[in-house]
């Protein structure tokens, strides 16, 4: 995808033009409108911490909605009490790799596929401890008035600013997830996706690489959370429950899972798609979201992307073939008749 | 900066074009409430009891003579959805808004709502959310602040209880309650003995009533939602277990007998509202909210209804439809239900939105909700 | 004592409906791959039927068997031939993600058009108590166990005992090889959606007179069933039963003894425990498909 990006001049436009309604679209917006992009772009970031995870390294994980949840309660806890957001963003980073890391392991140890499982077990115990730590986390009554950050004496308290804010976040960490894709970790990555067994056998230590990845995707679900927080200004424990985990992997997988842009169309669909329903299906806007989602689903099982890439496959051997019809046309004919 | 200068503007010209040209025609009700998620039945009968009031307002010419208008959103019981639709609705410029039911999602968006300035009746009961300054919230029912010191009092005078067990549904409902029912039994020099959590939505209940059997309690306060309520009734018949049995409105609701049968005799409790209680206006109600969507109604559709008909009351008293006073007009307000049926029972505001009105004590008997007392209001 | 019958009774019996809707689930997983996240929804939405059915004047005899008929077109051979079969070639996950939808389809589909209240529902078994050792024994409870012991070997008669349940396991087993057998691969496959459609609906009739009737109430039903089979061990029936009934037996002793505000986490570390020690899950057999 990101080699279709480089090489094609439309696509380079088409780039241009998704900067622009980015940039541009929600000056024409209402704060509402504004609230569901900005929202959008945060659940984006944590969807492409398990892209990461899921792929790039094959790794089921059903936790990313507790990382999230990490992120916003250590975020929640630290601000509402007067520290600074870079604070419990530092902490939200270690905390959210060590976990990450810590989790992996005897999963990894065991059988790859047992990740998911140890995930599912951590993100319901996460919830739990949001809501029964109360001292912590002030349980069921949710944390209230977290305030939304100033950065460089601009404050944040605005929409459009704070929209403009989840935005340059996403920028940030899709830079760092370019980078890593294609660093050499990166290819590791995809090696140990595509075929474990001779990603070891070429020398690739595939358990580092892989709770490597796991514990990254669950970082930045974990700033997804920082930026979560603030964007509310109000947290409890039920939006951090497994169903989080659930629409983020389906974000992923509807998106098309280790495509770059993936997530953020993935995003789009589970956040953005059920709010535009809504004006149109008279209080039935769930059940034609999920009818749209199997049906997509149904249609391209790899995803948006997945469909794209198969599109433009077609075309080029269509062309591809078109073009050989074209050399050899007495053989073709002759084996017609 | 200048594109937007140029294009609010215009833009804002036309809404206002727009939002006039309706306003000649009905005036705009926002509602944002639990339609999905875990309170979903909860705020379907939210949702139901103000449509019912909207239909027989409009019926009877409106509200000042204009059509009461009302779409109801749809939260998933999700603060951070809930946050998004009440600044959609506030973005339309609405008269009032209605709901959410629970507390969490109130808690951010009643933040917007005073903001705006514009009038938020909800159907939540927790205690501090009329305590947190926000300048617009009025309530539709007691806070828990109201109802727990009425069944404290109830359980330490009348029961002469001293040690006290208390099951409660671990989430924003139940934990309010048990926190507000605990500080009000130990004010009141009452042990807690047992301190029992629950889950939404749990099936089994033999654990914590085996629990519940070992403590030395004199009597046993119940909080939970309907089904569950109805689950550990039955439970609590099967090991045999014979203490009074204290619930605040869910535990003695209609819905509670019907699946419990006859475990469900002989609970006590407060009722702050009741679709169950022998006033004509109420039974009249439960009759036209059973003949509309054929089933049982219970007290959170009597929430939504109330809420409707307080914002036609403060619009009566202001003579004139100004989102801006309405909340004023509010503050303060005692009704009549004689003056207006919609409002059921007499009831005052007060300015920090929390109602003043008449409760009930009572008592399920042979598959039926008796009320022994009724408890008059504080302030009559 | 009493007590602990009582809590060991009862985790029982909600344990054996875990084991029926896990073995379905474990059922799906061997013939085609697919980790059903609608289970628990399949086993709230024939108890609607059932309704459907008596609310027309169905005695309830007949309105079971039309639950059965209607949840082996629906829940077995239509879920298999509209949303499995296009899928079922493209790996776990996307099939995984379009249930986790039709999940959501049926619980919003349920709640708009029929109600979101709960209903009661008749139950075969009367609602009475039953002394025995020294404890009162729900007789519902007792008839729950009875009848999913019954619909457990019942099923494994079926796939031990008869030769289209052998070539059941041999599909399940190696399908290609299956096929060259000449078994009839495709349509042992749909037998075995249809099999997990009569004990769905089985488990609804049993369960709804408890759990009620209602829109969500397949939510926690579903999880903990998944979690069942991953304790048993997900490629072996005998492990979704052994994970069913542990699950409902540790969930009581865990609120009774250890705490009722983590009851849920207990068997979660009794999974990660699993997990560590017995991989393959408690009854399961070890899986060789990396390579």
């Amino acid at each position: 995808m990101i080699a279709l990006l480089r090489s094609r001049p439309a696509a380079c436009a088409l780039a241009i033009g998704v900067a622009c309604i980015l940039l541009f679209l929600p000056l024409t917006l209402s704060r509402f409108g504004n609230y569901m992009l900005a929202m959008w772009a945060v659940m984006t970031i944590a969807a492409m911490g398990l892209n990461l995870t899921l792929g790039y390294a094959g790794q089921v994980s059903l936790a990313q909605g507790a990382f999230v949840g990490i992120g916003a309660y250590a975020t929640a806890i630290m601000t509402v009490n007067g520290w600074p957001l870079y604070a419990p963003l530092l902490l939200t980073v270690a905390l959210c790799f060590a976990i990450g890391w810590l989790l992996g392991y005897p999963a990894l140890r065991v059988q790859h596929h047992y990740l998911a499982f140890v995930t599912l077990s951590f993100a319901t115990l996460a919830y739990l401890v949001f809501r029964n730590e109360e001292w912590l986390t002030k349980g069921t009554y949710g944390i209230f008035g977290i305030p939304r950050p100033t950065l460089f004496g601009v404050s944040l308290k605005h929409h459009l600013n704070f929209y403009y804010f989840s935005l340059a976040w996403l920028v940030i960490c899709a830079g760092l997830m370019l980078w890593l894709v294609n660093s050499p970790w990166g290819r590791a990555f995809t090696a140990l996706r595509e075929n474990p067994a001779r990603a070891q056998s070429l020398g690739v230590d595939t358990r580092r690489y892989t709770l490597m990845a796991f514990a990254i995707g669950s970082t930045m679900g974990g700033v997804a959370g920082v930026l979560y927080a603030p964007l509310v200004e109000f947290i409890d424990p039920n939006p951090f429950g497994l169903p989080l985990s659930f629409s983020l992997l389906l974000m992923v997988i509807v998106g098309g899972s280790g495509y770059f842009l993936g997530p953020a169309l993935g995003a789009l669909i589970a956040v953005l798609l059920p709010e535009w329903l809504r004006d149109y299906t008279q209080g039935y806007y769930l059940i034609a979201y999920a009818l749209l989602v199997m049906v997509l689903l149904i249609y391209s099982p790899s995803g948006i992307l997945g469909w794209v890439e198969r599109r433009t496959a077609d075309a080029r051997t269509r062309r591809a073939s078109l073009a050989r019809q074209a050399a050899v046309p007495t053989y073709d004919a002759g084996s017609a008749s | 900066m200048t594109l937007r200068n140029l294009l609010l503007p215009s833009l804002s010209i036309v809404a206002v074009a727009a939002f006039a040209d309706l306003a000649q025609a009905q005036v705009k009700i926002a509602c944002v409430s639990e339609l999905s998620g875990p309170g979903a039945t909860v705020g379907i009968n939210f949702r139901n009891g103000a449509n019912l009031a909207i239909d027989e307002i409009n019926a009877a010419g409106g509200l000042l003579g204009q059509k009461i208008e009302m779409n109801c959103a749809d939260s998933q019981t999700n603060p951070g959805v809930a946050r998004g639709l009440v600044q959609k609705a506030l973005d339309a410029n609405p008269y009032a808004v209605l709901g959410p039911v629970y507390s969490g999602s109130i808690k951010v968006t009643a933040q917007l709502t005073s903001e705006s300035g514009v009038t938020n009746v909800i159907g939540g009961e927790a205690a501090e959310l009329t305590q947190m300054g926000l300048k617009t919230l009025i309530r539709t029912s007691f806070g828990q602040q109201i109802s727990m010191p009425k069944l404290a009092a109830y359980m330490a005078d009348d029961l002469k209880a001293k040690n006290v067990a208390v099951i409660w549904v671990n989430n924003d409902f139940g934990k309010g309650g048990r926190d507000g029912i605990t500080k009000e039994l130990k004010a009141r020099g009452v042990t807690i003995s047992a301190d029992i959590s629950t889950e939404a939505a749990q099936v089994d209940f033999a654990a914590d009533v085996a629990k519940l059997k070992q403590a030395e309690v004199d009597a046993v306060f119940i909080y939970l939602h309907e089904e569950e309520s109805a689950r550990i009734l039955k439970e609590i018949q099967k090991q045999g277990i014979k203490k009074p049995l204290i619930g605040e409105t869910t535990l003695l609701n209609q819905k509670v007998i019907e699946l419990a049968g006859d475990a469900a005799n002989g609970v006590r409790g407060h009722v702050g509202l009741t679709a169950d209680a022998p006033i004509p206006s109420i039974e009249a109600y439960r009759h036209k909210f059973m003949a509309k969507y054929n089933y049982v109604p219970d007290h959170n559709s009597m929430k939504g209804y109330l809420g409707i008909y307080t914002i036609k009351a403060g619009t009566q008293k202001m003579g004139k439809l100004d989102p801006k006073g309405l909340t004023a007009a509010l503050k303060g307000l005692s009704v009549k239900a004689a003056d207006e049926p919609g409002m059921l029972m007499d009831v005052s505001i007060d300015q920090n939105g929390d109602l003043d009105r008449i409760g009930f004590l009572a008592e399920v008997q042979n598959g039926t909700t008796v009320i022994t007392k009724t408890l008059p209001a504080l302030k009559p | 004592m009493s007590t602990f019958s009582t809590l060991i009774v009862g985790g029982l019996a909600t344990g054996a409906i875990y084991a029926v809707v896990a073995i379905g689930f474990a059922l799906l997983w061997q013939a085609s791959q697919t980790i059903n996240f609608a289970q628990g929804e399949f086993v709230m939405l024939p108890a609607f039927f059932a309704l459907i059915a008596m609310g027309m004047g169905a005695p309830y005899w007949l309105a079971a068997l039309v639950t059965i008929g209607m949840s082996v077109v629906i829940l077995g051979a239509m879920f298999k031939q509209m949303l499995v079969d296009p899928m079922i070639k493209h790996g776990v996950l996307p099939m995984a993600i379009a249930t986790m939808a039709l999940a959501i389809f049926m619980k919003e589909s349920v709640k708009d058009l029929y109600s979101a209240e709960a209903y009661p529902f008749p139950s075969l078994v009367p609602d009475r108590n039953l002394a025995i050792l020294g404890a009162n024994i729900s007789l519902q409870h007792i008839g729950i166990i009875v009848t999913a012991i019954g619909a457990i070997i019942g099923l494994t008669l079926l796939l031990e005992r008869t030769s289209i349940g052998r070539q059941m396991q041999a599909t399940a087993q190696n399908p290609t090889v299956a096929r060259l057998l000449g078994i009839p691969v495709e349509r042992m496959i749909l037998l075995t959606f249809v099999i997990n459609a009569v004990l769905v609906s089985i488990a609804s009739l049993l369960v709804t007179p408890i759990y009620l009737a209602k829109f969500s109430s397949g939510e926690t039903l579903g999880l903990a069933a998944f979690i069942a089979a991953i304790i048993g061990g997900f490629n072996q029936l005998r492990g979704a039963i052994i994970g069913g009934f542990l699950l409902g037996v540790v969930d009581n002793l865990a609120a009774a003894y250890i705490s009722t505000q983590y009851r849920s986490a207990v068997p979660l570390f009794i999974l990660i425990a699993v997990i560590l020690f017995r991989p393959h899950g408690i009854a399961g057999r070890k899986e060789e498909r990396t390579v």
